[in-house]
């Protein structure tokens, strides 16, 4: 390329023409690390996103211990945190069959590359699948609560046990039916979800007729727990509430604060999407490294460029456990 | 391809692999140990380092925030093999997002801050 240049001054011409390697690092190397500190940008615009309405409302965020407590095959049972640290193990690990993957590109070993990378991705689709899991169940709800005009949230205890219980265990079904919303019975039409399988009035009866059942709000106390009302206090508040939530969803979560449910959504969903888009382009690379691609080519860096974007996916993760699920 | 020029101490030289695979195994094994002492600080969380904060952070958050970044560190430098680039590509990545991040949220927590002090102490009631 720039063989025949001799002297200094036409060096320099090279050097900013661009035909130098900045860094010692290929173009698409290179432009891979601009799209990795580009993108970290935005995830830490998200999260700090996440911090500015979780330090708005310091005293009565969602307690991430008591939001995710499910594990596979172990229903009912209070499992907090084991799943999401799993997942993240699946990630790591998979970030490191990707290292290996790329230790064996630099030596040129092609059966090696194929099958970490093949590794890699079932990895990636694990961590997928996972969450997905999680989603559903975060969707679906366990307890069920109900939501006072200014959108708090009230979760039901029982008074002895000390334990959550599910709305379908104590509210009184009324027989009255409330007939959902169609688009052909109004002008002026506006959607509603699926209706909640309680109205507000047969959960206050419930919670009237049922002498062991108390409130649990959203506020807490110094010691770090969720602030339980005493029974007339809760036969008080529980005249406020408006609406049944069950699971979560953009507008209400019974999980307790709105924005909970919107920015586990958007968080992990954005992340989630990196996972699978990596899972995607990694399927790409593997099957590009099968039929010789990079053999011919002379080496495999792009094995590494891949890498290089999954390892980042791993290490958004690392920062979305920490600040969802830990801090 | 610089194939050969692979960095194989972690922790200042204090442990030195023989290839390049078993530094990434030892990487390995390092982040599994921090990532299994977050989810038991997590669990049980210990009543003293709750109660306890420093700088109006509870220390168990202290030592959340920096274990993941020793975390984000290893991935970084090993994972992502950033320990064998040249000193001016490290320099203008992290650089800029240590910058840029602790920036946005410095600002952006002690804003969050300032409004719930506002909700909590003036005549706002969230629960109307």
């Amino acid at each position: 390329m720039s063989s025949t240049i001799t002297t200094s001054i036409n060096n320099e011409k090279d050097l900013w023409g661009g035909g130098n390697r900045p860094f010692k690092a290929s173009y698409g190397k290179l432009m891979m690390w601009f799209f990795i500190v580009s993108d970290a940008l935005s995830f830490s615009g998200f999260l700090v996103a996440y911090g500015f309405s979780r330090f708005k409302n310091i005293d009565s965020w969602p307690i991430a211990d008591e939001v995710f407590t499910h594990f596979p095959f172990l229903h009912g049972i209070d499992a907090p945190m084991y799943y999401v640290a799993i997942m993240t193990f699946v990630l790591i690990f998979s970030s490191v069959t990707m290292v290996l993957a790329v230790d064996a590109g630099h030596h040129m070993q092609k059966n090696k590359v194929a099958v970490y990378m093949l590794l890699t991705i079932i990895g990636g689709a694990v961590f997928v699948g996972s969450q997905a899991w999680e989603w559903s169940n975060f969707i679906r709800g366990e307890f069920g609560a109900v939501e006072t005009k200014g959108g708090q949230i009230f979760q039901f205890i029982n008074k002895e046990t000390g334990e959550r219980v599910a709305l379908d265990e104590f509210a009184i079904e009324s027989h009255t039916d409330r007939i959902q919303h169609e688009s052909n019975s109004g002008v002026w039409f506006y959607g509603e979800g699926s209706l909640p399988s309680f109205t507000p009035d047969e959960v206050i009866a419930g919670v009237i007729a049922n002498s062991q059942i108390v409130i649990k709000t959203e506020k807490i106390d110094a010691n770090g727990h969720k602030l339980i009302l005493s029974r007339e206090e809760s036969l008080e508040k529980i005249t406020e509430s408006k609406n049944v939530v069950e699971g979560a969803n953009l507008v209400n979560n019974e999980y307790g604060n709105r924005l909970f449910a919107d920015f586990f959504f958007f968080i992990t969903g954005f992340h989630g999407f990196h996972v699978f888009s990596g899972v995607i382009i990694n399927i790409i690379i593997f099957f590009n490294v099968l039929v010789g691609t990079y053999e011919r080519r002379g080496h495999y860096e792009m094995v590494e460029k891949v890498g290089l974007y999954w390892h980042f996916v791993d290490l958004v993760w690392v920062f979305v456990f920490t600040f969802f699920y830990l801090v | 391809m610089e194939n050969s020029t692979h960095k194989l101490e972690i922790f200042r030289g204090l442990l030195k692999f023989k290839s390049n695979e078993t530094k990434i195994w030892g990487v390995l094994f390092f982040l599994s140990i921090v990532t299994i002492v977050e989810v038991t600080l997590g669990i049980n969380k210990p009543e003293v380092l709750i109660v306890n904060s420093f700088l109006s952070m509870k220390l168990i958050n202290w030592i959340f925030v920096i274990l993941t970044i020793v975390k984000a560190y290893y991935i970084a430098w090993d994972f992502m093999h950033l320990r064998d680039e040249p000193q001016g590509l490290q320099f203008s990545i992290v650089i800029t997002l240590i910058f840029l991040i602790s920036y946005l949220a410095f600002i952006f927590l002690v804003e969050g801050n300032y409004i719930f002090d506002i909700m909590y102490e003036g005549f706002l009631s969230w629960n109307f």
